[in-house]
């Protein structure tokens, strides 16, 4: 009797990553003469708990939350879940100068817009 | 052998029905020409949570981008309440304005807690957006071990 072994790919070899589910949090953007402005509620969240990345045009942050206090919980609102949102970028910002803070829960993103790509008045010469 | 005491009414525990609401509805529908709140106002409600500890019950309540002055937290007969107010930024509206999902104004929550609490150790802190109210039950609400002796 023989028996043949296959090397199994490493593709198929591994699970299919579990679904991950996440909160989406609520946003406001704003947009003025030099960039876009996001701020995303993300309570319970801290400032090492967020991460943003830009990659392929696409803007994506995540946020861990923190553990909820000892004790059963009698009553519960809130989703455990992490945040994640993911929002395409304008091609006119400039991604090396975006800029990040927490405030109480609120991820407050600047995204500015790159110098040549903003509205310019042209003055008429005579 | 150890006996802890029995006490049902943990189970029950549910966010306070507010009364106002109701009572507001009733006035709006039945007596349009009373000043109503600005529609949109009262739309936000900050979820909450209840924890139960040994020595004490937690209340967290999600609530990002407030001023920790803003928060009047009370207790009143068995019941906490918490009211607060989100203000937007003034130059913030003005802005070309993409999306809006978040709400800003007042918000007020209740919860009525299941056992007695000593009121004046209820403390409170606001931290990442999280507001946290510690309640230290009472002395005679702690679950008791009473030891019987077998005969």
């Amino acid at each position: 009797m023989t028996t043949t072994t296959t090397e199994r790919s490493p593709a198929t070899a591994t699970a299919a990553p579990e679904r991950i589910r996440y909160v989406t949090p609520a946003v406001t953007i704003h947009e003025d003469a030099d960039g876009y402005t996001i701020e995303a509620e993300m309570p319970g969240v801290g400032k090492d708990g967020v991460h943003v990345t830009v990659e392929n045009g696409e803007l994506v942050f995540t946020g861990s939350k923190s553990a909820p206090p000892a004790g059963n919980t009698l009553y519960r609102e809130t989703p455990r879940a992490d945040y994640r949102r993911v929002f395409d970028l304008d091609p006119a910002v400039d991604t090396d100068q975006i800029s990040a803070r927490m405030d109480q829960g609120v991820l407050v993103l600047r995204l500015p817009k790159a110098q040549d790509k903003k509205p310019r008045r042209i003055t008429i010469g005579d | 052998m150890t006996l802890i005491r029995f006490q049902p009414e943990r189970a029950e525990v549910s966010p306070a029905q507010r009364p106002g609401d109701m009572l507001r509805d009733f006035m709006n529908l039945h007596f349009p020409f009373f000043p109503q709140e600005k529609a949109g106002m009262n739309t936000w409600s900050p979820s909450l949570d209840v924890h139960d500890d040994k020595d004490a019950f937690t209340v967290t309540l999600e609530a990002p981008g407030l001023k920790k002055e803003a928060f009047e937290i009370s207790w009143h007969d068995g019941v906490l309440s918490i009211a607060g107010e989100r203000k937007e930024a003034s130059e913030a509206k003005e802005k070309n304005c993409f999306r809006r999902e978040r709400f800003f104004g007042r918000f007020s929550r209740s919860v009525s807690l299941p056992a007695d609490v000593q009121s004046d150790k209820i403390a409170a802190t606001y931290l990442d957006g999280v507001l946290t109210v510690t309640l230290p039950k009472a002395e005679k609400a702690k679950p008791k071990q009473i030891e019987v002796s077998v005969q």
